[in-house]
């Protein structure tokens, strides 16, 4: 398996008003061919970690790396028009809510077709068509209908599949899904995830699935990243989550309620100050 | 025993969309009754046109044996309180905790404000150091232990939980969890929960009643979704979901 990603001694800080806030202390991992998880609660660092690898961190914000490379090409020297090609095209990313991450005022299909259009060269009605099947691949039924829609038209599912498919179009070696489906109902969740899943694996490419939902990832990911306060506390395969080591792990495990465990009270976290070093 | 809450083929209709259609359900005093569903199921309409926030096109809702008009006095708030899902949306930005919880008090004519809103954020396990911060100064939990406090500080005895810590991360979802249990057991407070997630309404209710479409679904036990005991094949497929991803071979 070769390696597409190289992530190392990743950091991320901010400057405020008050000091600097450093989101991301030193995380590293490498990527191949395959899926895998990082997890972690909000403010954990795990959105700034994938930000950074697909170039949307904000400019008032500082990023440091021993190396952060993506298939040969290094990232922190890539000029912005470099890392503009790679995006959309090479690296894609999914965001967690369709309502807010597509374009309100336009249709569902031209987006598509802008994307492709702005990474290949190709013709109207040769876009249109590839967006077409696009659309199909992520079973949409109706994909001539939802092609002429506009966002606020479809419904959650529906928009989270039109942006996968928007991603997904340019052919991607490396996908990074930001929390792709909190914003779902639980059974559309499922249909999202199996969509993705199987493109994933037909086409080769490797996934990083962000989210604070530790058992979701576990099912769906081969490795599991736990961060916390900026710093990866715990690597896992994800097949052997249920002997997690670090306390946080097993802690974020426990304190979920679980049909026909009967705990009253839930067990809750202890924050250990240690696990911030 | 009168029922705390009893609903008889609840009708809501906004405009020519027919948001719950003739839900009846009955809930006894001391009891946590949950309602679960996918978005647009009406499980929130239904709390809602309990507290007077939704139109009610036919059927009837009696609070303790007390039959509700279309306006509701001022008693009704006092034994009916709701706690809503965003802590981020639900509280006043402009107005310190403080002012958020003198508030309902002072709607309500209560004297002896200074000890009650102490007690209050004791209970919900703020402590005074909360009290004179703005909510953009608290994290998700403590804001949304602050939409406890001043929904108890009315001493009320039917809470109307709306997904309450469906925006809240796991760990703290727990704590919240927790606090809620406490309150429901010290003042034998009758629930009814909202909620998207089974885990989370097996934790916390006896009874629960499954909805889509604005209509329910099925009537279930607690035990009965540990047991599997489920007759309908949306529930089914509800309990699949809880349980994860699970890869075709």
């Amino acid at each position: 398996m070769s390696t597409l990603l190289h992530v190392d001694d990743l950091r991320v800080s901010f400057p405020t008003r008050t000091g600097v806030v450093e989101a991301v202390r030193g995380v590293s991992f490498s990527l191949g061919q395959e899926r895998l998880g990082i997890v972690g609660e909000s403010g954990s660092g795990k959105s700034q970690t994938g930000r950074a690898i697909m170039g949307l961190t904000p400019q008032q914000a500082e990023i440091r790396a021993s190396r952060l490379e993506f298939s040969g090409i290094d990232l922190l020297k890539a000029s912005t028009a470099e890392r503009r090609a790679l995006r959309g095209n090479r690296i894609a990313m999914i965001l967690q809510d369709p309502k807010y991450s597509l374009d309100p005022v336009m249709t569902i299909g031209r987006q598509i077709v802008e994307t492709l259009r702005t990474h290949e060269k190709i013709g109207k009605s040769a876009a249109r068509e590839r967006a077409l099947d696009m659309l199909a691949a992520v079973q949409i039924r109706d994909p001539k209908r939802v092609y002429d829609l506009y966002p606020h038209e479809v419904s959650g599912g529906m928009g989270q599949r039109a942006m996968i498919a928007m991603m997904l179009i340019a052919g991607p070696e490396l996908l990074i899904a930001d929390e792709p489906t909190s914003a779902l109902d639980v059974t559309v969740q499922l249909d999202i995830l199996r969509i993705l899943d199987r493109l994933v694996i037909d086409r080769g490419m490797g996934l990083i699935f962000i989210s604070h939902d530790l058992r979701l990832v576990s099912t769906f990911c081969d490795r599991v990243i736990v961060m916390y306060a900026g710093k990866i506390v715990e690597e896992l395969k994800a097949s052997e989550l249920s002997q997690a080591k670090h306390p946080y792990t097993q802690g974020l495990l426990n304190c979920m309620p679980k049909i026909g465990s009967d705990r009253h009270p839930l067990p809750v976290l202890d924050r250990q100050p240690e696990w911030l070093l | 025993m009168t029922p705390a809450l009893s609903i008889d083929k609840l009708r809501v209709v906004y405009d020519d969309f027919i948001a719950l259609k003739d839900v009846s359900l009955t809930v006894s005093q001391g009891e946590s009754f949950g309602l679960v569903g996918e978005s647009g199921s009406g499980k929130s309409t239904l709390l809602r046109a309990v507290a007077g926030l939704a139109p009610v096109a036919s059927g009837t809702i009696d609070v303790a044996g007390k039959r509700l008009g279309k306006t509701r006095d001022k008693a009704f708030y006092r034994q009916v309180q709701m706690v809503f899902q965003d802590p981020y949306g639900s509280l006043h930005p402009r107005q310190t905790v403080d002012r958020l919880l003198l508030e309902p008090l002072d709607i309500h004519g209560f004297a002896d404000t200074e000890k009650r809103i102490q007690r209050a954020l004791d209970e919900v396990g703020l402590g005074s150091g909360f009290r004179f911060r703005y909510s953009h100064q608290l994290s998700g939990g403590q804001r949304q232990r602050v939409a406890i406090a001043r929904a108890l500080i009315l001493e009320p005895s039917v809470l109307l939980l709306d997904e309450p810590t469906s925006a809240l991360d796991a760990s703290v979802q727990a704590e919240v969890l927790n606090l809620l249990e406490q309150v429901r057991r010290d003042r034998k407070l009758t629930f009814v929960m909202v909620s998207h997630d089974l885990g989370v309404i097996t934790h916390m209710c006896e009874r629960l009643m499954v909805m889509q479409g604005g209509q329910e679904v099925e009537r279930l036990d607690a035990v009965d979704l540990a047991t599997r005991n489920v007759a309908q094949t949306y529930t089914r497929n509800l309990l699949v979901a809880s349980e994860g991803f699970v890869r075709d071979a």
